[in-house]
């Protein structure tokens, strides 16, 4: 039994090292621009480069868009499946599984292809339509992740009877969608929403083919052509991740409770 | 004769190649309690979903106060219904619950504040709107499941098996607390069981289900005297069947494990020489010769069980056994294993089963 434990904290430890040395080796190489002193300096360059801010804004509010799309897309999709079309799963799991083995490239080299100037739906013709295709193939990227965290969600409540028991009381299928379903899968939608705005600030191949100005492209850049600020950014986007994956732990724990726990 | 309120009218419904419901009819009078009574899979359930508008018949009607409803929407009948499960809302309070419907229909914050307030006195748990489903117990959901389905005063009130998921104590309290809050508000009910103690106790009419059709249809004085069918006698109650070959159709004389006895005029065109099973219910039956009963068996005490208030006693007669309770009384020792014993009856209580 001693052996056991004495084992479990070896593989712990050796664990924790795999990822916290590199991270530390990154903090600790992020700090060193000013010669002989550790300093946040190359946090200051980062943080005031209007570049920064702009690119991040920018797919932040991607992201938030990505999120909508998402959870109107997949949402009444897994809850349709689940209530009334059980038999098709297997062939919808698979579907939002597929972003997962064609790459990102693929994908925007068929958006160029198809959604050009000369396409009955010209996406690229201009800014705000090339946004929107952006934002479409986040959501595409998106989806084996916000499926699943959904339809995981779904699987916690009795999707039928919860339906049948609004409906018996004069609800509509929107009402059904806004007022039963969507609150009791809400932490489900929520680690899906988390894990998408992670994608999408770090995306870096379809804002770049399609020559939108996100986070993704900038932090490319600067890791091409500096040498403390790539490791500086590293650092910030690991903390946001990291932000991010705590927000959901922390809503799941302020959430009403009996949406953790239904019947 | 006044219309009834809720008319089935020949409803069959079909799964695939599968018939589940054939030809059901039934008519409910206003303020009716009518029990669907029946084993897994006889089609209750599905009938009271073609109701409820869940399910929608492959053939036949569905009339409410005189309108059809076979192809309406769940959500403009105005029908009512509690669930097996109780599908309370888990994200809304028991308050909120209550009011679900009331807000769907429109109704005013003030007037839904007011009429939640009396659901929840009528259900006996005042104080418990703030609290969330999960914080209650399965009785205290499901009366709250009951408040939310009366309401918006529907028209029908409809109850799928709601004491199914119940403890023993708690089903009784509950099936009586629904009972009378179903005569207070006077609401037509339909509720669906396989517990017969539950239909028989608390319904003004019974349909016993079998293979997707009504078996019978009466009170439960009728269904329980009177089984019109060999499957209802054997469904409702515990019964005795018994072997005999008619030996004298003309006096009514049927030999049962080579002992003669008399049943006059209830042989219903018999001849002499036919099998017949017949049944008789254990309280029908005395243990020892008894004044008023005119005939009796033979046999030997083959099992005794002390229930309480109640012995229940096993008498082999032949190759049958019969079961019949006696009283408990604390003077009279209960009869022992492998005592000669006779029992007697009225054969006018003996059912002929066809």
């Amino acid at each position: 039994m001693k052996s056991g434990r004495f084992w479990a904290w070896v593989v712990f430890i050796l664990g924790a090292a795999y990822l916290f040395i590199p991270l530390i080796a990154t903090v600790e190489f992020s700090m060193r621009m000013r010669r002989g002193a550790y300093s946040f300096d190359a946090y200051q360059i980062v943080l005031g480069d209007s570049q920064f801010q702009a690119t991040f804004m920018y797919s932040v509010i991607a992201a938030i868009f990505t999120i909508i799309l998402g959870v109107l897309v997949v949402v009444p999709t897994a809850y349709w499946i689940r209530l009334r079309l059980p038999q098709l799963r297997p062939i919808v799991e698979f579907i939002t599984l597929l972003p997962l083995v064609i790459p990102a490239i693929v994908i925007v080299f068929g958006y160029i292809r198809m959604y050009g100037s000369n396409s009955p739906l010209p996406f690229l013709s201009n800014n705000t339509a090339t946004n929107a295709l952006l934002v479409i193939g986040y959501a595409t990227l998106a989806l084996p992740y916000m499926y699943r965290a959904v339809d995981t969600g779904l699987r916690t409540i009795d999707v039928r009877t919860l339906t049948e028991a609004a409906q018996i009381l004069g609800a509509g299928w929107s009402t059904i969608i806004t007022r039963v379903i969507l609150p009791n899968v809400l932490i489900a939608v929520l680690s899906g929403a988390f894990l998408t705005f992670a994608i999408v600030i770090g995306e870096f191949t379809m804002a770049s083919l399609l020559n939108r100005p996100a986070f993704g492209p900038y932090l490319q850049n600067i890791g091409a052509n500096r040498a403390y600020e790539p490791a500086a950014l590293a650092i910030i986007a690991f903390a946001i991740t990291w932000g991010c994956m705590s927000l959901i732990q922390i809503l799941s724990r302020f959430a009403p409770r009996s949406a953790n726990r239904p019947n | 004769m006044a219309e009834p309120f809720l008319s089935i009218q020949h409803v069959r419904k079909s799964f695939g190649a599968t018939t589940v419901v054939q030809d059901f009819n039934l008519d409910v009078e206003p303020g009716e309690f009518v029990s669907f009574l029946g084993p897994s899979g006889c089609g209750k359930t599905t009938v009271l979903r073609m109701v409820a508008g869940f399910e929608e018949p492959s053939a036949g009607k569905i009339i409410v106060a005189g309108k059809d409803i076979t192809r309406l929407k769940p959500n403009q009948r105005n029908v009512g219904m509690v669930f097996q499960a109780y599908a309370l809302f888990p994200n809304l309070t028991v308050a909120q619950n209550i009011a679900f419907g009331l807000k769907v229909a429109g109704m005013p914050k003030a007037d839904t504040d007011r009429r939640v307030a009396e659901m929840l006195d009528i259900i006996k748990l005042p104080q418990m709107g703030d609290r969330y489903p999960y914080q209650l117990s399965g009785g205290q959901q499901q009366r709250i499941a009951l408040a939310r389905a009366i309401a918006p005063k529907p028209k029908l009130l409809l109850l799928d098996e709601p004491l199914s998921a119940l403890d023993a104590k708690v089903r009784v309290s509950l099936r009586e607390e629904i009972r009378s809050i179903q005569k207070k508000l006077g609401i037509t009910t339909i509720f669906v069981t396989h517990d017969q103690e539950e239909a028989l106790s608390i319904s003004d009419r019974i349909a016993v289900m079998y293979g997707g059709k009504a078996e019978q249809v009466g009170t439960p004085f009728e269904i329980y005297n009177r089984p019109a069918t060999k499957f209802v006698a054997n469904f409702v109650g515990t019964l005795n069947v018994l072997e005999g070959t008619v030996t004298d159709a003309a006096s009514g004389k049927v030999r049962v494990n080579s002992q003669e006895v008399a049943l006059k005029g209830k042989l219903n065109g018999s001849k002499t020489g036919d099998m017949l099973s017949l049944a008789l219910r254990p309280e029908a039956i005395s243990l020892g010769r008894q004044p008023g009963r005119d005939s009796s068996l033979s046999g030997e005490i083959a099992e005794v069980h002390f229930l309480g208030s109640v012995i229940r006693v096993r008498v082999g007669i032949g190759g049958s056994t019969v079961s019949l309770d006696t009283f408990n009384s604390p003077a009279t020792p209960p009869p022992a294993v492998g005592e000669k014993a006779e029992i007697s009856f009225s054969s006018g209580d003996m059912l002929v089963l066809h």
